[in-house]
Parts: C-alpha cells; sequence; structure tokens
C-alpha cells in the first residue's frame, strides 16, 4: 500500500484512496448511442415478455363494455406490436452503430472462433466462474465468454425474436404488405403456423433466461472483478479498481 | 381432340338451359373473385374448349373430401363438375367396377396423356412398398406415380393428399406421406383441409378447367383466393377477441353470449381457410359460429400442434407433455436455481478472501 501523504487535505479521504485516484484511469467503452439502446431495449423486452405471455394465455374475460366499447386484449397486442417494432428498429440502429461506433460497439456481433487465444482465454472465464481462478482478469470490453454468450443468447436469440415475430405479424398485415413480403417466406419454412407460434413462444423464454444471467454476472462482477460493469452502461466509462495490469 | 365434347354441350346435355349457364359463369367468376367483366370470358370458354378429363383416385383416405365435394352449395356446379370428371375415373363415384374400372382408368391415361388433371384424394403409405394401401391388387403408390405420368397437374384434396393428415401423425407407423414429396415433377395444388369446403373444391376445378391453367398460389402451393386469410381474420368472434371477451368454459355465461373461443383453444388465428367467409352446407354455419374452436384441420401437420383445447402447443420432443411455458419455467427454474447457488458459493468465496486478507494483512 501506497505510504500515507501528509499533505491530505479532506478529512474524508484516506491517504490510500489518494494514491489510487492518482493512478488508476477509466476508458471510455459504451458510446451514448449503445447506452441508450441498451436500456430502450431492455424496457422493450419487458414489455414484450409481459404482453407476449399475456397472447399466449389471456387475462380473464372483462366485462366492460359491449365488444365495440372495449379493446382490452387489442391494447396488449398493440403494446406486444409496439415493442416490438421498438426493438426491431433499435436493433437494426445498434447494427448500424456497429459499423460506425468505437470497436467495442462491434463485440456483439462476431466471436473471434478462428483465434486460438480468445478460446483460452474463454476457458480462464470458464475457470473464474467454476471458483477455479483465483482472480479475474481486466477486459475494457465484454471478457469473451460473455462475448459468445452474447453473440449466442442475445443477438442470435432476438434476431431470430425479430424474424419469426415479424413473420407473425405479418400474418395480420396479411398477403400483399411490406413484412409480407419481407417476412412470409418465414412460413413457407415453418409451414404450420401454430409451428411458428410456439417456436416464438419458446424464443421468449430463451431471452428470460438470457436476462437472468445476464443481470446476474453484471451485479457479480461488479462486486467481484477488478473493473465497474454496471455503472459502465450508464456513465459507459469503465473504471478499474487496482493497477496491476491484466 | 376435337372429337372431344365442349363443356357447353356436356352442360346442354345435361339438360341444362342457357339462362342458367350463363347464371353458372357469373356465380362462378364471383366465386373466384374475377369480376363481372370475367363472365363473358368463362362462357366463351366453356363453349369453345374441349372438357379437360380429370381422375380422381383414391390412396389412405377417408371420402371425406368427396362426401364434401358432392354436396357443393350450388347444384348446378355440382352437377356440371361432377359429371364432367365422373365420366372419367373416380373409383368411388363411377358406376363401373373391378376390372372395368382399372380398364377405364388405363383407357384415359392413354387417351388424353399429358391433356388431364389429376386429382387425389387421400396419400399413398410408403412403409413395406406401399403394402398399406392396395388398390386393384397393387400398392397405391404405383397407380399414383402411373396416373401422375401423364397428368398435366395435379390436385391434392384434402389434408391428406397436402400435408398427410391423421394417418402421417407421428409416429406414423405406415410412412403416409403427402402426395408432394412422392411426385416432385408436376403442378401440384394443394386444397387441404379435412374435408375441404365444397365451394373451394368446386371453384378450384372449374378455375382450371375454365382458364386452363392453375389459380393463384400461395408459399405452400395452395389457391390463394381460398387460403390467403386465416378464420381469425374473417371471423365474426374478432370483436370479442379484440375486446379481451373470451369463453373459459364450455358452459358459462360467456360460451351462451358468442364470446371468443381462443381459451378453448381455437386455431383459428393460425388456419389458413375460407371457413369463416364460405361457411359449410351452403353457407349455413361452420365450426366457430356452432359454438367450437377451429382445430386447424387445413393446416400442415395439425394432429401433432398439441391439443384442439389449448393455444400452447404441447411439445413431445421433451419425452413428457409439456407447452412452450412449461419448458420455459422449467428451463428458468434450473437457470435461476443455479444463478442462487453460485451467488451463494460467490459470497462465501468472498468472504473467504477478505478474511485471509485481513489475517494476510
Amino acid at each position: 500500500m501506497a505510504s500515507p501523504s501528509t499533505t491530505v487535505p479532506a478529512h474524508d479521504l484516506a491517504p490510500e484512496d489518494l494514491a489510487s485516484v492518482s493512478h488508476q484511469t477509466s476508458v471510455y467503452v459504451y458510446e451514448a448511442p449503445v447506452r441508450i439502446w441498451h436500456w430502450v431495449n431492455a424496457a422493450a423486452i419487458m414489455v414484450l415478455c409481459v404482453s407476449g405471455y399475456f397472447i399466449g394465455s389471456p387475462p380473464p374475460s372483462m366485462q366492460i363494455g359491449e365488444a365495440v366499447q372495449q379493446f382490452v386484449f387489442g391494447y396488449i397486442r398493440f403494446a406486444h406490436f409496439a415493442a416490438g417494432m421498438i426493438l426491431t428498429f433499435g436493433f437494426l440502429g445498434r447494427i448500424y452503430w456497429a459499423f460506425f461506433g468505437n470497436h467495442h460497439a462491434r463485440q456483439l456481433f462476431y466471436v473471434p472462433f478462428w483465434r486460438v487465444e480468445y478460446w483460452r482465454e474463454v476457458l480462464f472465464e470458464v475457470r473464474w466462474y467454476l471458483f477455479l481462478a483465483k482472480e479475474p482478469k481486466k477486459y475494457v470490453g465484454h471478457n469473451p465468454l460473455a462475448q459468445l454468450a452474447m453473440f449466442f443468447f442475445f443477438t442470435l436469440g432476438v434476431s431470430f425474436m425479430i424474424v419469426t415475430g415479424l413473420a407473425l405479424y405479418a400474418e395480420g398485415a396479411q398477403e400483399g404488405s411490406l413484412t409480407a413480403d419481407l417476412f412470409g417466406w418465414v412460413h413457407g419454412l415453418i409451414w404450420n403456423s401454430q409451428r411458428l407460434h410456439t417456436l416464438h413462444h419458446l424464443g421468449m423464454w430463451w431471452i428470460v433466461i438470457f436476462m437472468m444471467i445476464h443481470i446476474y454476472v453484471a451485479i457479480r462482477e461488479d462486486i467481484m472483478s477488478r473493473q465497474s460493469i454496471v455503472s459502465t452502461m450508464i456513465s459507459g466509462t469503465r473504471t478499474f479498481k487496482d493497477d496491476r495490469p491484466d | 381432340m376435337s372429337q372431344i365434347e365442349t363443356f357447353y354441350e356436356v352442360m346442354r346435355r345435361q339438360g341444362i338451359t342457357r339462362r342458367s349457364f350463363m347464371k353458372y359463369c357469373s356465380l362462378t367468376a364471383s366465386a373466384l373473385g374475377l369480376g363481372p367483366a370475367f363472365v363473358p370470358k368463362i362462357a366463351h370458354a366453356m363453349e369453345t374448349k374441349p372438357r379437360t378429363p380429370v381422375i380422381w383416385v383414391h390412396g389412405l383416405e377417408c371420402t371425406c373430401c368427396s362426401e364434401s365435394f358432392i354436396r357443393s352449395a350450388h347444384p348446378l356446379a355440382k352437377d356440371v363438375v361432377l359429371s364432367m370428371i365422373s365420366l372419367d375415373y373416380d373409383d368411388t363415384l363411377m358406376a363401373a367396377a373391378g376390372h372395368q374400372a382399372e380398364a377405364a382408368l388405363e383407357d384415359t391415361i392413354e387417351k388424353y396423356r399429358g391433356n388431364y388433371i389429376l386429382a387425389v384424394e387421400g396419400n399413398p403409405p410408403l412403409n413395406e412398398d406401399g403394402m398399406f394401401c392396395i388398390v386393384g391388387g397393387k400398392p397405391f403408390v404405383e397407380q399414383l406415380r402411373h396416373a401422375a405420368e401423364g397428368a398435366k397437374a395435379i390436385i391434392s384434396w384434402g389434408a391428406c393428399a397436402s400435408y398427410g393428415c391423421v394417418q402421417a401423425a407421428s409416429p406414423n407407423p405406415t410412412r403416409a406421406t403427402p402426395v408432394h414429396k412422392v411426385i416432385t415433377d408436376k403442378p401440384i395444388i394443394k386444397v387441404p383441409g379435412c374435408p375441404p369446403i365444397a365451394e373451394v373444391m368446386t371453384g378450384v376445378i372449374t378455375y382450371m378447367l375454365t382458364f386452363d391453367r392453375l389459380p393463384e398460389l400461395d408459399r405452400q402451393g395452395r389457391p390463394a383466393m381460398f387460403y390467403g386469410q386465416r378464420i381469425h381474420d374473417k371471423c365474426y368472434r374478432r370483436p370479442h377477441f379484440d375486446a379481451g371477451q373470451f369463453v373459459e368454459a364450455w358452459d358459462d355465461e360467456n360460451a351462451r353470449k358468442g364470446y371468443c373461443l381462443y381459451k378453448m383453444g381455437c386455431k383459428g388465428p393460425t388456419t389458413y381457410n375460407a371457413c369463416s367467409t364460405v361457411r359449410w352446407n351452403e353457407g349455413t354455419s361452420f365450426p366457430i359460429q356452432s359454438g367450437h374452436g377451429c382445430i386447424g384441420c387445413s393446416e400442415d401437420g395439425f394432429w401433432d400442434q398439441g391439443s384442439f383445447y389449448n393455444r400452447l402447443t404441447n411439445i413431445n420432443q421433451f419425452g413428457v407433455e409439456a407447452n412452450a411455458d412449461k419448458v420455459g419455467l422449467t428451463a428458468a427454474g434450473v437457470v435461476g436455481g443455479a444463478v442462487a447457488v453460485h451467488a451463494a458459493i460467490s459470497a462465501l468465496k468472498r468472504a473467504q478472501k477478505k478474511t485471509q486478507e485481513k489475517v494476510e494483512g
């Protein structure tokens, strides 16, 4: 530990704190579009999961008025479709930002499976999560295991949900609509709309499981790793808790 | 081919007046959604074209397609179309039987090679070399291949021919196979349903006979004019669906009020057919109108999409019956449990490390 300095002015500032602030730096990782997208996307997913669950298992019948005066299930479906569209266009915007943002914005969309070093690091992270490694490594962006999980759970999962979701939406929009022209081919693959509904429904649980792991790991790493996690998605900066390299 | 009668001649021979004939033409035009300009065209085609022979073969099936077909609401359409096709070969409807019937089939195939339409009701089972369905002493699949060879086009009647239906439902012991998976080199039009609506059947066949081409087909090869929309899109109970007013049990007040059958497992939102517009038995009713949900009989593999009385399909791949929610909740529960255990161990490890650091401190 750094030796106590005699020039500490603030009474609440411990000497070792001062020593560390003078060394430890933060890195700007997530640019504003990425952060805004993350939270909009998270809100959209919450709405989609709840409304989607209700579309599969509707709430009890309500007798507010005659059918013409009541639009309960219609609003649930509207919420689902609106949130779905926000998610879709948000995702497209996110893909755009992968090209024009910094290199961290690209991590979500690929897995460098051709690099041996990458897999070695994945293995290390697995060891860390199995409590076999004593100390985690420092990463500016996602750690390799997180990148892998993000890609398979989130990027592929959400892509699947967008494509199947728009294909289901095309059924209501009907033949000749833009969505039917763009996504009707999914029905040509699956052949039974009921089957497609089931796949889309399973996809929701895929995303729910992703959410559970994602939130748990983000909080755990925020506490136990050597860098900031949760606040990074708010401020955009990654701060480190120590000065040791790697 | 000049010796073959025209449609008009066949109709007149049946005692149909010119006036009735014109009525039939307008009815056909409107049924096919073609507009008044097409009435004289249909009439002209009927008057001048030699009629197209149709061979109607039966594989593994229950004859419900034929039963539906002969109940076509417009008697004229029925008489005309039926007389036009039964003249050639339909082992259920034709007068001839046995060797005579088989001879008639051979005769038509030879005489009209490349010009006849093959209508298939049912499907061929392929296991045990097709021995599960024998027609005239031979496996049906052989008759099908033989008859398809010289056909101009093939109509797959009903869910059996189109998708396989109940005999192809899991585990499909006879390996009943839809027609389009056996005959791959001919244009095939699917008219699914168990059975298809009579007017849809006569409409399709009239279109093909009149215009000498297939109607516009969708991605699955179904005529778009009848299978372009879901039951749900034109259901008269749809306002109750949007309002969130559902039948909760078969005998409840909501059922009496005619609320939406979605919660009772109605497959209307996932079924493409014309039931909610054309309806059945001269437009009398259709399943939802009589208080029972749609079972989705015109959809691929509808027997394997879980219960008729549940919106969520059972997924049997998991060994036990489970729907998407059960599978999802179980998986989420397992992951949640794992997360909790992992979090507990993490906390312990962290506490241990801290104590150690203090000791070493």
